[in-house]
């Protein structure tokens, strides 16, 4: 759908797009992110030749834009900006249809569209008469987008749309977005400078550096795999760390020592245990280390007049976790068990490790407050 | 008393010849503007688009607007001699610089983002011109033409001088007739009117030509 071939771009002595090559494909949402003057805008800005190229190809839908009129090529390529960019003399339909006005559609053709394209966005049909100043950010820069969509572009360039939105009207823009780009299989090119959005928003995303592609990868991949420092630098720490969940595996949060008590050992025994440990139940396992079961303070309770060793009254059959499983399943099993903890077992059922709902709420708190690293800096530095 | 009876004695008997001279005086202004809009407004905008220019062109026309317009009339009267042409010559000069500059203004105040915006949408240079630049600065290049119809109708007074006639050649009569006054002022009131009238009607055409309408405003 797009391709870029060896695409550069130099002003007069600075290079400001290396040799890019990126292959879109057709309902594609491309995210493209990198710090300011990383390259990002005036790639995008040569799509549609606002800005012209130094070296390479861009090919829409296989034809090389060079060989395209420029004015023709803009009119078939949609166009959104931050500032939105609505011409403040012209009515909201005016504006709407404005590509429309250009290819000289007749006024039944511009009625009917700039009605059909409204609807998409449910805004009522007085907007139509109503002019740019009228209205608020968040419904001016939908006018925006519909400008964009009046001619049916197959391919739609978008320069940080939402950039200079309040958080809020941002939030339901990028859903309803999103939701609008899916329904009508467009192409998208999406300029930000804002990773949430980025992660959000992109089918992929292309983080770029200094004229060059970083990384170019899903959402998911980028934050599981950062390519290097600097993605990761980026994507920043407490990211990272949120999406730690979809990526650590159980190994790599569980406590590594569980209290356990060896096959064989007396009622007499456990309890002490127990009690200089401060927990209410024992894991049990042979001299192999392989989990056997567990016992806890109320069946010791009940039958501590029967019976003499652990075997007797342990409970078999204990939901345990594989060390290698993902937290995220993990979480979700542990949560809808209702259970306090979950044995951490290797391949062999060699007992490893222990969740518990405590590793879990840590786990949360670092979500949220981050690691605790830079506290524990901090504390220390204060030392 | 004496003097307004005078007045409104001139101006029964020779009411047919100030309206004829306020009628030329108005022309004259009228030409002199209208020349110097084909001129200007043009001149403004490639200014605007091609901001080297922009200073010098500014400059120059400040720097004739310092010169007194009598003095200018004399020079250009040697060139073309006596008579209208000389008058209107005149007025074209000293038009260009509020033309220009106002429609260098206004041409720069257009918000760059809509700009961008429609030269994205597939404008052409033209359309842009056209459909875009023009609109949004067309009532600060109308307050332009209004300065510069004011400024003229005082300046086609003098041209009474070079013998263009207008209501300054009522004035100058006056002067040169002994307690004349009242015959000065039959040609100075109605100088003083033509340019409250023109400012009324040119700023109210000004403000119709705003841009940013409301959708209100257009229903009523």
């Amino acid at each position: 759908m797009l391709e870029f071939k060896n695409v550069t771009k130099r002003y007069d002595g600075k290079t400001a797009v290396k040799n890019l090559n990126l292959n879109i494909k057709k309902g594609e949402f491309v995210c493209f992110i990198g710090p300011s003057g990383c390259g990002k805008t005036t790639t995008m800005k040569m799509v549609n030749r606002l800005i012209g190229i130094s070296g390479g190809d861009i090919l829409v839908e296989g034809k090389n834009i060079k060989e395209q009129d420029a004015v023709e090529l803009r009119r078939s390529i949609g166009y959104v900006i931050q500032q939105i960019g609505l011409m403040p003399h012209m009515t909201i339909k005016e504006n709407i249809v404005l590509v429309g006005t250009l290819l000289k559609w007749s006024k039944e053709k511009k009625d009917q569209r700039a009605r059909e394209l409204l609807k998409l966005v449910d805004l009522p049909e007085e907007y139509l008469n109503k002019y740019p100043h009228e209205l608020s950010g968040g419904q001016q820069q939908r006018i925006g987008v519909l400008r964009a969509l009046a001619a049916n572009p197959p391919l739609i360039l978008m320069d940080e749309p939402f950039g200079a939105l309040d958080p809020i009207t941002r939030d339901s823009l990028q859903d309803e977005f999103k939701k609008l780009q899916k329904e009508l299989g467009k192409t998208i090119v999406f300029v930000t400078h804002d990773m949430d959005e980025a992660l959000k928003l992109g089918d992929r995303i292309v983080i770029m550096k200094d004229g060059e592609v970083v990384q170019a990868d899903t959402p998911d991949e980028i934050l599981r795999n950062p390519a290097n420092e600097f993605v990761e630098e980026f994507l920043g720490k407490d990211r990272l760390i949120q999406g730690r969940p979809d990526v650590t595996t159980v190994e790599q949060i569980m406590e590594n020592k569980p209290i356990t008590v060896p096959v064989g050992t007396t009622l007499r025994d456990a309890i002490s245990i127990m009690r200089d440990k401060h927990v209410d139940s024992l894991l049990v396992v042979d001299s192999a280390n392989v989990l056997k079961g567990f016992i806890d303070i109320e069946s010791i309770n009940l039958n501590h007049k029967k019976a003499k060793v652990v075997d007797e009254i342990m409970e078999e059959g204990i939901y345990t976790v594989s060390h290698h499983s993902l937290l995220r399943d993990t979480i979700h099993k542990i949560l809808r068990r209702g259970a306090k903890y979950a044995p951490v077992v290797d391949d062999n059922q060699r007992l490893v490790g222990i969740v518990t709902r405590a590793t879990l709420a840590n786990l949360v708190y670092d979500t949220i407050w981050g690691d605790g690293t830079e506290l524990e800096e901090l504390t220390q530095a204060a030392e | 008393m004496e003097t307004l009876n005078q007045l409104i004695h001139y101006v029964a008997q020779n009411g047919d010849y100030i309206w004829e001279q306020f009628y030329r005086h108005f022309l004259m202004t009228f030409y002199g503007v209208l020349f110097a809009s084909i001129i200007s407004i043009p001149l403004g905008i490639l200014i605007a688009k091609y901001g080297k220019l922009s200073s010098w062109v500014l400059a120059i026309g400040s720097i004739t607007q310092t010169i007194p317009a009598l003095g200018a009339m004399a020079v250009i009267m040697i060139l073309l001699g006596l008579g209208t042409n000389t008058a209107i010559v005149t007025l074209i000069i000293y038009s260009i610089l509020p033309i220009t500059q106002n429609t260098y203004v206004g041409m720069k105040d257009v918000d760059k983002t809509v700009v961008e915006a429609g030269y994205a949408s597939g404008m052409t240079r033209f359309q842009l011109l056209r459909m875009v630049e023009l609109p949004l600065a067309i009532s600060v290049i109308m307050a332009g033409i209004r300065t510069a119809f004011v400024i003229g109708i005082g300046i086609a007074a003098i041209g009474a001088f070079v013998g263009a006639g207008g209501l300054g050649a009522i004035i100058l009569t006056g002067t040169n007739a002994t307690d004349g006054t009242a015959i000065i002022l039959a040609g100075a009131i109605p100088t003083a009117l033509m340019a409250i009238i023109v400012d009324l009607f040119l700023g109210w055409v000004e403000r119709k030509l705003q841009p940013i309408k409301s959708s209100k405003s257009k229903a009523a």
